[in-house]
């Protein structure tokens, strides 16, 4: 027996909603290309000093910055989505009885978000001032 | 009745998304932009003493672990639904591909976070 099967090509490209949905769905490989790329520095870091500087080169040719220039739009965007959705996603959030207010778990996602780029990037910094001595 | 494995993947995918909405931006910003073009940052921050000294610290080993990770079962995950959303029947072979490769990446990691 013969089955109709709907036509599922190009469907993403019929609406903007769905363009956004794959957009987001793009960071995946992404954040996946960029486990590996930490994966393949880690690697290197064991076989020693000359092929973790070898990984360190290839991260500063331009096509390496430009693919973590295009991941880290990405990832902001999955990020901003992933804090948006945050009300529906996370069990009913409760404060002093009252149900907390949508816009507030949006908020307390972002700002944590942003309290924990400053500490991981004032590290990062003192990492870099302090074996600059 | 056997138990499905679901909660377990979606639980990783779900811990790898939050962690990848907190500070992957950031992440990516410091190890693939700012310090290979030294901008802002120097490269220095990420020399072989620095990397070799936090790859062998305890806390520096659980936090390349779990970025490595999450991150990883985290993206393999939303790819296997993608591939989906291409149209691609997908089954218990592509499942156990995507979920095998994030469960053998994270061993990689394990193994060479144990004898670095």
């Amino acid at each position: 027996m013969k089955t109709y099967v709907r036509p599922m090509a190009g469907w993403w490209r019929r609406n903007p909603f769905y363009l956004w949905y794959m957009l987001r769905e793009a960071s995946c490989v992404f954040i996946t290309a960029y486990a590996l790329i930490l994966l393949a520095g880690l690697a290197r870091l064991v076989q020693g000093e000359a092929a973790f500087e070898a990984w360190l080169e290839i991260l500063s040719r331009p096509w390496s910055i430009g693919f973590h220039a295009v991941a880290l739009v990405l990832v902001l965007y999955h990020a901003w989505t992933w804090f948006k959705v945050m009300p529906k996603t996370l069990p009913l959030v409760r404060l002093g009885g009252k149900r907390v207010p949508d816009v507030l778990i949006v908020s307390s996602g972002i700002a944590a978000s942003a309290v924990l780029s400053v500490i991981l990037f004032a590290a990062a910094w003192w990492f870099s001032l302090s074996s600059a001595q | 009745m056997k138990r499905s494995n679901k909660p377990v993947f979606w639980s990783l995918f779900g811990a790898g998304g939050m962690l990848s909405a907190l500070i992957g931006p950031m992440l990516i910003f410091i190890t693939g932009i700012a310090v290979p073009a030294g901008i802002l940052l120097s490269r220095e921050a990420m020399s072989y003493e620095r990397a070799l000294a936090f790859a062998r610290n305890g806390f520096g080993k659980l936090a390349i672990f779990i970025v490595i990770s999450l991150f990883l079962f985290h993206g393999l995950h939303r790819m296997y639904h993608s591939v989906h959303d291409f149209g691609v029947p997908v089954g218990p072979g592509l499942k156990a591909l995507f979920h095998g490769l994030a469960i053998a990446g994270s061993c990689v990691a394990a193994y060479l976070l144990a004898t670095v």
